[in-house]
């Protein structure tokens, strides 16, 4: 997309991948071994009084953090040296703009992790007493601390899905993306915002009443950017020639499930509806809808989309469209009722539950039965593709940006020279070729020159004579 | 760490096939200067990511000493700030050093490079050699964090040479031996490569024994000439002493003030088990909620409710003995991290600048090509000015 050859720190990259697997055999050893039960936040005092290995898995995630810095430095190391001649800033395709808010976040939130994991691994070894209230530590600290990396942690997430989403829209639309700048922009307004609202995790944590309210306020902005993005998208499919492909109908089914979880967002962000729904059904759902309604139904349009680009096969665009129809409706089913269940009042983390929750929880399990189904059509779609798919042409959507003028899949170091290139969303000298099953790109209309030299005004002339 | 990785970038590849750049440029660059940028770039966010990594121990440091300065003016005075200020020069040195080094190779000295290079090493090896006397003196002492703290103001002196302090030394002796073979192995074998790079690793790893002398020789000093200042200390760590209370007693002073005087129990809950948590002076957050409720009490049966008693419970609180492990445990705590975690820095750079070395003795570098210099120079510069930071924020205070 970027027309480089390779990332700018090669060694890096794979440093960081060796880093991932060494980080998740540390954090697997712990969950194998003695398993944990701190829940997934590490919350003092909890983690570090229990028996069970938090050391172990905190040693694995402070190395995946390692891992998620270095890639997060390498993009955005190679976004400002390595591109090409002619793509300024504002002619980058919108993916690379969340991709390099991504790895802002990542450089700029996971050492704070970092050190807070390893203070928690010093708590425990030494007891230093920063976080254990035993000596004089303080818990919520801890809270701080972890929040500040783990709110932005979410935008970890749903920043490239936002980007897939903006690819999906113009390419599958064939209409140029609308309001390309303030697409970019809110990217980048989002990975800075999500710096300043941690602290809404921690509404009932105990925080003064002033920063809880800073807090509020702060969480509200972060909808703005957000919304800016949803709207351009829809105007982007105004109007335009939209195909139902299979990576166009995931990115449909984000726009519906993101949006509902966007706005249940609101009902979190404000003080006093929070402390009814904190830890309830609501949150569960609500970030369900954000984290696997927003990024997981983004990322499996995007695998769709970049598959026979990737592979160099196509999949079965009707199975393709099955399995977005059965995720979409597996997922509601499962966590619409959710919002019911939470909203009156049924506590997340229980295993069991009052009788007059019976109905929603069961239509929920039968939900994520559905859902788990339509992820194994997904599934089963792509790896068929593999063996039985036909050869992918070069451009099978008739997208416009870099990635669709090389071969699928892509050559070693993908181009020969530095690509020319031109507006990534611009999609006039685009047409369909049926002959080849091809998107092409054409050359526009050339006028003949004229054979005669074009006739001079006539005082010229006349000199000429003279 | 990351250093390594990011500088290999440029590391001439020894492929065989033909090239039409020069070796020292990756072949997914266009140009040497595109090179040099992107590593660039890529050092300054890794030193941001650095910075960030140490600001939660800045913070950490803050917020405990905003809410227990006394225990920072009793515990800085166990820090020897002549050690400490002998350190600020070295590590100050060493980044001229380094400055220099990195001007040496633009230039293509190869000579001052490597010797510069090494300057560089050896003040690292002093300021580590020094850092290891201070904190075997601490552990000799029981200053240690929060869990193990045993300072004893009555028993503190210890005879002889340190254990601990032998048992950090074995390391830098095996590298020095280790060294010495590979400089007598190079000599005697006839490979002048090996034998100039073990040359200035040897010194520089001797260094690390120079700073322990010098670390041992102050510190003896200290406690002799300085007995009084320690005296003095220990007069202040025996404020309980004094009251010819046993200190643990003190310590438990204010708790035994709070059970004396238990806040109103039971307005509007009428709840045993909230009066037997609010009994215990630890739970802080049941006794303000109780505060809380018997002020809202107050103000709705329309008594005249002042506004401010004058009495913060958390800055007027009673003297304690700071002289614990829940208070001045936790400043050795967070020395020990903040120390720590840059020594291990100290210990990262010198892996880097070694390798530095045997690559500025191979005169890898040259005028169009000196990116890891430039490089692991900024790396230095931080970890200098991070010390730069921890100097006056844990020795100069009090």
């Amino acid at each position: 997309m970027l027309g480089a050859k390779d990332v700018a720190f090669p060694r890096l990259n794979l440093c960081s991948f060796y880093l991932w697997c060494i980080g998740a055999i540390f954090f697997i050893f712990a969950l194998c071994t003695t398993g944990l039960d701190t829940g997934w936040t590490f919350y003092t005092p909890y983690s570090t009084t229990t028996s069970t290995s938090v050391i172990a898995a905190t040693t694995g995630v402070f190395i995946l953090g390692f891992s998620s810095i270095f890639t997060g430095l390498n993009f955005i190391v190679t976004v400002n040296t390595m591109r090409p001649p002619g793509m300024t800033w504002f002619k980058m395709p919108l993916f690379l703009w969340a991709i390099y808010s991504t790895a802002v976040i990542q450089v700029l939130a996971t050492p704070v992790l970092g050190i807070t994991l390893l203070l928690l691994i010093c708590e425990r070894l030494m007891h230093i007493g920063i976080f254990d209230p035993a000596y004089n530590g303080d818990p919520v600290a801890f809270q701080h601390f972890f929040w500040f990396y783990s709110h932005p942690a979410v935008y970890i997430m749903i920043l490239p899905a936002f980007g897939i989403i903006s690819e999906l829209m113009s390419v599958h639309s064939h209409k140029s993306i609308f309001g390309y700048r303030f697409i970019a922009l809110s990217s980048i307004a989002i990975a800075l915002l999500s710096f300043l609202v941690w602290g809404h995790h921690m509404f009932t944590s105990g925080m003064s009443e002033i920063t809880t309210i800073i807090f509020s306020a702060l969480t509200f902005t972060v909808s703005v950017p957000s919304a800016i993005k949803v709207f351009n998208w829809l105007a982007t499919m105004y109007k335009g020639s939209i195909s139902l492909t299979t990576p166009m109908c995931y990115a449909l089914s984000f726009m519906f499930l993101f949006t509902i979880g966007g706005l249940t967002g609101l009902f979190l962000g404000t003080l006093t509806t929070d402390l009814h729904l904190h830890d309830t059904y609501f949150v569960v759902s609500h970030f369900h809808y954000v984290m696997m309604g927003g990024t997981l139904v983004a990322f499996l349009g995007g695998v769709f989309h970049w598959w026979p680009k990737m592979t160099g096969k196509m999949f079965n665009e009707t199975w393709g469209r099955v399995s977005a129809l059965v995720v979409f409706i597996g997922f509601n089913l499962t966590f619409l009722p959710q919002f019911v269940l939470g909203s009156r009042g049924m506590p997340r983390r229980y295993a069991t539950y009052d009788p007059e929750f019976t109905g929603l929880h069961r239509m929920s399990t039968v939900g994520a039965f559905v859902l788990g189904l339509g992820l194994v059509i997904a599934l089963f779609v792509l790896l068929y593709s593999l063996y039985r798919g036909k050869k992918a042409p070069r451009n099978p959507w008739g997208g416009a940006t870099l990635e669709w003028r090389c071969a699928s899949p892509p050559p070693y170091y993908n181009f020969e020279r530095p690509p020319v290139v031109g507006n990534p969303y611009y999609f006039e000298n685009i047409e369909y070729d049926a002959k080849s099953d091809d998107y092409v790109f054409t050359e526009p209309e050339r006028k003949i020159v004229p054979p005669e030299p074009a006739p001079q005004p006539e005082h010229v002339e006349a000199e000429k004579h003279n | 760490m990351a250093t390594a990785e990011i500088d290999q970038d440029g590391h001439a590849h020894d492929h065989s096939d033909h090239h039409d750049h020069p070796a020292f440029l990756a072949h997914h660059f266009d140009s040497p200067e595109q090179q040099y940028d992107s590593g660039k770039l890529g050092m300054w966010l890794f030193l941001v990511t650095e910075i960030l990594f140490f600001s939660g121990l800045f913070c950490a440091y803050a917020i405990y000493r905003s809410l227990r300065p006394e225990v920072y003016a009793f515990c800085s005075q166990f820090l020897n700030t002549e050690l400490g200020a002998i350190n600020t020069g070295v590590l100050l040195f060493s980044s001229l050093t380094m400055a220099w080094a990195v001007r040496a190779a633009q230039l293509e000295q190869h000579k001052v490079t490597v010797g510069m290079i090494a300057a560089t090493i050896s003040c690292a090896a002093i300021f580590l050699g020094v850092k290891a006397v201070e904190y075997s003196h601490k552990w000799d002492m029981g200053l240690l964090p929060a869990g193990m703290y045993s300072y004893d103001p009555v028993a503190e002196h210890h005879e002889g040479l340190s254990h601990y302090l032998i048992a950090i030394s074995i390391v830098p002796s095996i590298v020095l031996i280790a060294l010495i073979g590979l400089f007598i192995y190079g000599k005697a074998a006839g490979k002048q490569f090996l034998a100039s790079c073990a040359a200035p690793l040897t010194v520089a790893a001797a260094c690390y024994f120079v700073g322990v002398g010098l670390g041992v020789f102050l510190e003896s000093r200290a406690a002799a000439a300085g007995h009084d200042s320690h005296a003095e200390g220990s007069a202040l760590a025996a404020i309980g002493h004094a009251d010819g209370l046993p200190p643990s007693k003190i310590l438990e002073g204010p708790l035994d003030h709070a059970t004396e005087d238990p806040p109103t129990i039971g307005i509007g809950t009428g709840d045993e088990a909230v009066g037997i948590m609010a009994a215990d002076a630890t739970n802080t957050g049941i006794r303000s909620e109780l505060d809380a409720l018997r002020a809202q009490e107050e103000m709705a049966s329309g008594a005249f409710v002042d506004e401010y008693d004058g009495v913060d419970p958390f800055y007027d609180r009673p003297i304690e003995n700071v002289n614990s492990n829940s208070l001045a445990g936790v400043f050795f705590s967070i020395y020990y991290c903040m120390t720590g975690l840059h020594a291990i820095h100290i210990i990262a750079g010198i892996g880097v600048l070694a390798w530095l070395l045997v690559r500025a003795v191979r005169q890898d570098f040259c005028s169009q090509y000196f990116g890891p210099v430039d490089y692991v120079g900024l790396y230095w510069h931080i970890v200098d000015l991070i010390w730069i930071y921890l100097f006056p924020l844990l020795y100069l205070i009090g």
